[in-house]
């Protein structure tokens, strides 16, 4: 490793990461069918969200319960490309306006709007991808932690925001597509994407960015400003007594988990092929919170371990047993909360951990003791 | 838009509109105040609120059930007694989940939050599976759907003067019962310190418990107060969630006063901009300016001074 | 409300027996021979893509919400698509194939519907699927059929602006089930005057969007439009609005929660809809939310669609018996339940028609398929893949049922991509 290894990656995070990369780069692959493997690839792009939340929430304290709106506006902004090249005028001479997008058509609108216009650009949508949620990440932090709002008000505020956005993509359908979403998206750049080859690209690529989230992650919780953090949600007033200007690391944190569920959405309509206002309301905003509850709040291996296995019981329970799903989830959420606060990531330091370190006392010796004094976990309530 | 009419029928429509706003007032307040008692006193955030409420509808459903099947003569009268039993009900169930699952949390206010949720997802599909998927048509007897027309123009619903003063009976009997009875003093210094309150004798767990029951049981009322207005379904608890909790942050979470304040000025300014936009475009209105004002001042209107 | 049937062996028995009893004048009418052996037609003959049919069975997919929100609203369809299944199974079925099925639950989540939609069709290889009730649903799975070449039947009345090669739509477009409806209100009721309103979403928006431009040619008046959100449930000031405008008609296409709250409020402002002034016409409420509505909430309003319970016809009064022996009596048949049920029979006929279960000559034998024996009378496939039918204005009674008043004379076609009203 290019990095120092003592600083940001124990022994014991290079194995979580190692295992992780098998799984997702090796063993589904191999072992899926193309059309499970573009499933797994979709619960993967929750997972962005969740590593977003494991350093908001679980190193900051901030609890968001508005990240769809994140993961919509990067879905979206990559879906608005995507529309745009679906529409060309061969492909759309039905329409009384060819080559512009079908609802559009279908709300009289003659012709593209203004702030259409630069997505035709592939390079300006990939960067407005990350930018857009930023910026408005950036407002929205501005705003709340420069005047101190906190917990359970920046929680209510976020959701409110995330309905307020549901309800207007849904009201300027002419514009977004409404209810509908924006559907029937084809080819990047011509490169038809619905065909299973490009399905198993983009899980790699998908997977690829995973992995260069969590290392951006990794890093930012293990340098000096994750500490802060952590101090800042233990004991915010101490921090600001000590000099450091608490809103400021908000600020950033916010902004870093927009943009990780924003590169999620854009994969998101990538794989699945459309994008729609129902992933941008407060439902699937907690449910992202969820993804991240049972993975562990502290562990971003562990959020995309939680996203990968909530969704994935989640399809399978519902197809079996579609009245026990709701039960059995609701049922998840009280026990992880009760039971696990520190989700599957807490299991494994608090069960598997110890048994792993006794086979490999020798070996992990000298990581022990720089681990054990990990603050994060010490941290944990 | 008014150029057509005469002065007496814009007289007409606008004291009709200041009505409407008047019972959206109502509405809201019915629906913040189990909210406020539970959020504001106790800093937990109950999501399965909405859900209580429905638990509210749903006894009243029953109720009136029993009541045409049993006892017709009496029908006309049953909501009274549908909305005692919805208070029982939804009361009891709280005092329950307050003992099995809040006591374990309330050191720790964002996870109120998930597990609540988890909650209302189970409460929805235990009513999906126990009166269907589909919505039940709560009869309601037939004095109060009328209205009562006042001038030849101008008509008052009667099942809004029923919101109405139901809303103002329950606002009173919460207020004296946080403000003038001992239980109410015991309560407010659970708020403001627990420790010192469980050292001077207060018990601490059963003044929570019958805090969080009193909140469930106010929003099964208005659940049952609502099925005069809407709809009564397994998921019709979930639209009112986001509207409940941001009257209760606007109003500054740990004031009741604070609380009606707000239901009126965001009843009132949706009311009317609801009259001259779109709904759509009223409803968004509104959460922008709500969500902007929380921006300026994130305590809200009315702030107690808490040490934090 | 549940999906499986009551007491299914008595049930299945007795309908069986008055199937067959029924289905021998079914079948006269139908000009297919009754029995079709397996034998006749082998299945390399008929299938020749690899779809999953063997000597004696052939497999479907129905792809309805179960959980979720639209649960509500879908559960209707999915009872109307087993009961027309067993009942062509009591007939012997299909190219003397037994049609069995696989549920699937789309949870009410648009991409939940695409992945199961290609489930159905990659993994389990369904010779058609019926399924999909919001436009938002039929739209996620709409590139997934046609990329995989599946074959949908769509029951739900939509906006239009659609016609897939790989979907029939059973229910009504919004032409159809717009213009016959506007030209009654104004020719029996002399209406000259019309309000607007709907849930925010594109069927109504749609909708009104024709409507207004069908009112404008008539030469009548339109003196306010508007939306709101679904699930909204304070009507009160657009209740205002509508007193100070005085329409002649309210023109409501509100849907779900939204319903029940907007009817009662009506009610309770004092608008009585027994007095038709203003009078109510709707195109959103069927039998179906009436229930949740309650009659005396709604009596007195104008529904206009294609189906209705009460249709006094021989088909209908048979549908009707059997849809409550299978689902109990307590149930209520709406227009979009009626559309499903002709989902797995038009599929049937045109199978039938095809000689083959292959989708490519099943779509080629589709346009033209006949259906006498459709609980709203005789329906037909036009060559844009929807059906031609009969639009019907419906009177809401007390009890929750619509007494018919009006019926087109002739079927409407169907027009998706109607000129001059986009």
């Amino acid at each position: 490793m290019f990095l120092n290894k003592n600083r940001f990656f124990s022994n014991t995070d290079l194995i979580g990461f190692a295992l992780l990369a098998l799984l997702i780069f090796v063993m589904l692959p191999v072992g899926l069918d193309v059309f499970r493997l573009n499933l797994f690839g979709k619960y993967l792009t929750y997972a962005f969200v969740a590593i977003g939340l494991v350093l908001c929430w679980g190193a900051g304290g901030i609890l968001s319960l508005g990240q769809g709106v994140f993961f919509g506006l990067g879905g979206y902004c990559m879906a608005m490309f995507l529309k745009l090249e679906a529409s060309s005028p061969e492909a759309t001479k039905i329409q009384s306006t060819p080559g512009i997008p079908d609802f559009m058509d279908w709300n009289q609108i003659a012709e593209i709007p203004f702030w259409w216009q630069p997505f035709h650009s592939l390079t300006f949508s990939l960067v407005a991808v990350i930018i857009i949620p930023v910026i408005f990440a950036f407002i929205i932090g501005v705003a709340m932690f420069r005047r101190r709002v906190g917990g359970v008000y920046f929680a209510i505020i976020t959701q409110a925001i995330a309905a307020i956005l549901t309800i207007l993509i849904i009201g300027q359908q002419g514009y977004t597509g409404g209810v509908n979403g924006i559907t029937d998206l084809r080819t990047l750049k011509g490169w038809d994407i619905r065909t299973d080859d490009a399905k198993v690209i983009l899980y790699f690529v998908n997977g690829g960015l995973l992995f260069a989230c969590l290392f951006i992650a990794q890093i930012i919780r293990k340098s000096k400003l994750g500490r802060i953090l952590i101090a800042m949600r233990d004991q915010e007033d101490r921090v600001r007594f000590s000099g450091y200007d608490v809103a400021n690391f908000k600020i950033f944190v916010f902004c870093a988990g927009a943009a990780f569920a924003a590169v999620g959405g854009a994969m998101f309509t990538l794989q699945v092929g459309f994008m729609s206002p129902s992933f941008v309301g407060i439902v699937p905003s907690i449910e992202m919170v969820i993804f991240c509850a049972v993975g562990g709040r502290l562990s971003i291996i562990g959020a995309v371990y939680g996203a990968l296995l909530v969704n994935l019981a989640k399809t399978t329970f519902s197809e079996l047993f579609p009245e026990l799903w709701l039960l059995g989830l609701g049922g998840l959420f009280i026990a992880v909360v009760l039971a696990f606060p520190n989700g599957l990531a807490g299991i494994y330091k608090d069960y598997v951990e110890p048994r792993i370190a006794l086979i490999f006392k020798r070996k992990m010796h000298i990581d022990e003791d720089v681990s054990k004094y990990d603050p994060l976990e010490a941290a944990a309530d | 838009m008014f150029a057509d009419y005469s002065m007496g029928e814009l007289g007409a429509i606008f004291a009709m509109q200041g009505f409407a706003g008047l019972i959206l007032f109502s509405v809201f307040v019915l629906m913040a105040l189990g909210l406020a008692i539970i959020f504001g006193q106790m800093g937990v955030i109950n999501m399965a609120h909405g859900e209580f409420m429905i638990l509210g509808a749903y006894v009243t459903y029953l109720t009136s059930n029993l009541f045409s099947e049993y006892m017709p003569a009496l029908f006309s009268m049953y909501f009274f007694l549908a909305m005692i039993l919805a208070f029982i009900v939804a009361g009891a169930l709280g005092m329950f989940v307050e003992w099995a699952l809040i006591r374990h949390l309330y050191k720790r206010p964002l996870d109120t939050l998930l597990a609540t949720w988890g909650l209302s997802l189970i409460m929805q599909q235990i009513y999906r599976s126990v009166f269907g998927a589909r919505e039940v048509g709560v009869t309601i007897p037939e004095w109060m759907m009328g209205s009562l027309p006042l001038t030849d123009t101008i008509e008052i619903p009667i099942n809004g003067i029923f919101v109405m003063v139901l809303a103002t009976g329950i606002s009173i009997a919460v207020y004296i019962m946080m403000f003038r009875s001992s239980w109410g003093k015991q309560v407010r210094a659970v708020t403001q310190n627990r420790v010192m309150a469980g050292a001077v004798g207060i018990n601490t767990e059963r003044t929570d418990r019958l805090t969080f029951g009193i909140g469930c049981g106010v929003a099964g009322v208005a659940g049952s107060a609502f099925t005069m207005i809407g709809s009564t379904g397994p998921t019709a608890g979930q639209l009112y969630i986001v509207d409940t909790f941001l009257v209760v942050v606007f109003g500054g979470a740990a004031s009741l006063l604070g609380t009606i304040a707000s239901a009126f000025s965001i009843s009132q300014a949706q009311s009317i901009m609801e009259f001259f936009l779109s709904g759509s475009m009223a409803k968004v209105l509104t959460l922008l300016t709500v969500v902007g004002i929380l921006m300026l001042r994130p305590q809200g209107l009315f702030a107690l001074k808490l040490r934090k | 409300m549940s999906d499986t049937p009551k007491k299914p062996n008595k049930q299945m028995e007795a309908s069986r027996r008055s199937v067959l009893m029924g289905g021998t004048a079914l079948a006269a009418s139908l000009f297919v021979p009754k029995f079709l052996r397996a034998a006749d037609y082998p299945t390399a003959a008929v299938n020749t893509t690899g779809l999953a049919v063997t000597d004696d069975e052939v497999t479907i997919g129905i792809l309805h919400s179960i959980t979720g929100t639209m649960s509500i609203s879908e559960t209707g369809s999915v009872q109307a698509e087993k009961l027309a299944i067993e009942q062509i199974n009591a007939q012997g079925g299909i190219l003397g194939r037994k049609i069995k099925y696989i549920q699937e639950d789309g949870a009410s989540d648009w991409p939940t519907f695409a992945e199961k939609a290609k489930k159905l069709l990659v993994n389990d290889k369904v010779a058609s699927v019926m399924g999909c009730w919001t436009s938002a649903s039929r739209k996620a799975v709409l590139p997934v059929f046609e990329q995989y070449n599946g074959f949908l039947y769509y029951p739900t009345f939509y906006e239009g602006l659609e016609q897939s090669p790989n979907v029939i739509y059973t229910g009504q477009e919004a032409t159809q089930q717009i213009i016959a409806g506007l030209n009654w209100v104004a020719e029996t009721k002399g209406a000259k005057s019309f309000y607007l309103l709907g849930s925010d979403y594109i069927w109504p928006r749609t909708s009104n969007k024709i409507a207004r431009k069908h009112i404008e040619k008539l030469g009548l008046k339109v003196v306010g439009e508007e939306y709101y959100p679904l699930g909204h449930t304070q009507f009160n000031s657009v209740i205002n609005k509508i007193r100070l405008k005085k329409p002649d008609v309210i023109y409501a296409i509100v849907v779900g929660g939204s319903n029940v709250a907007f009817y009662k409020q009506l009610k309770a402002a004092g608008i009585d809809m027994t007095k038709e002034k203003p009078l109510l016409l709707t195109i959103s409420v069927t039998e179906d939310e009436i229930r949740g509505i309650g009659g005396e909430n709604i009596v007195g309003a104008y529904a206009c669609m294609k189906y209705f319970q009460s249709l006094d016809n021989p088909n209908n009064i048979a549908f009707v018996e059997e849809f409550k022996k299978m689902w109990g009596d307590e149930i209520v048949i709406g227009d979009v339940t009626q559309a499903a049920y002709l989902g797995p029979w038009l599929w049937k006929a045109a199978v039938e028609k095809a000689g083959s279960f292959d989708i490519d000559k099943v779509r080629a034998a589709s346009p033209g398929i006949e259906l006498t024996t459709a609980p709203e009378g005789y329906v037909k496939v036009h060559e844009n893949h929807h059906l031609w039918s009969k639009t019907r204005v419906g009177h809401a009674k007390l009890d929750g049922q619509y007494e018919v008043v009006f019926e087109t004379a002739e079927l409407v076609e169907p027009d998706p991509f109607p000129k001059g009203y986009q």
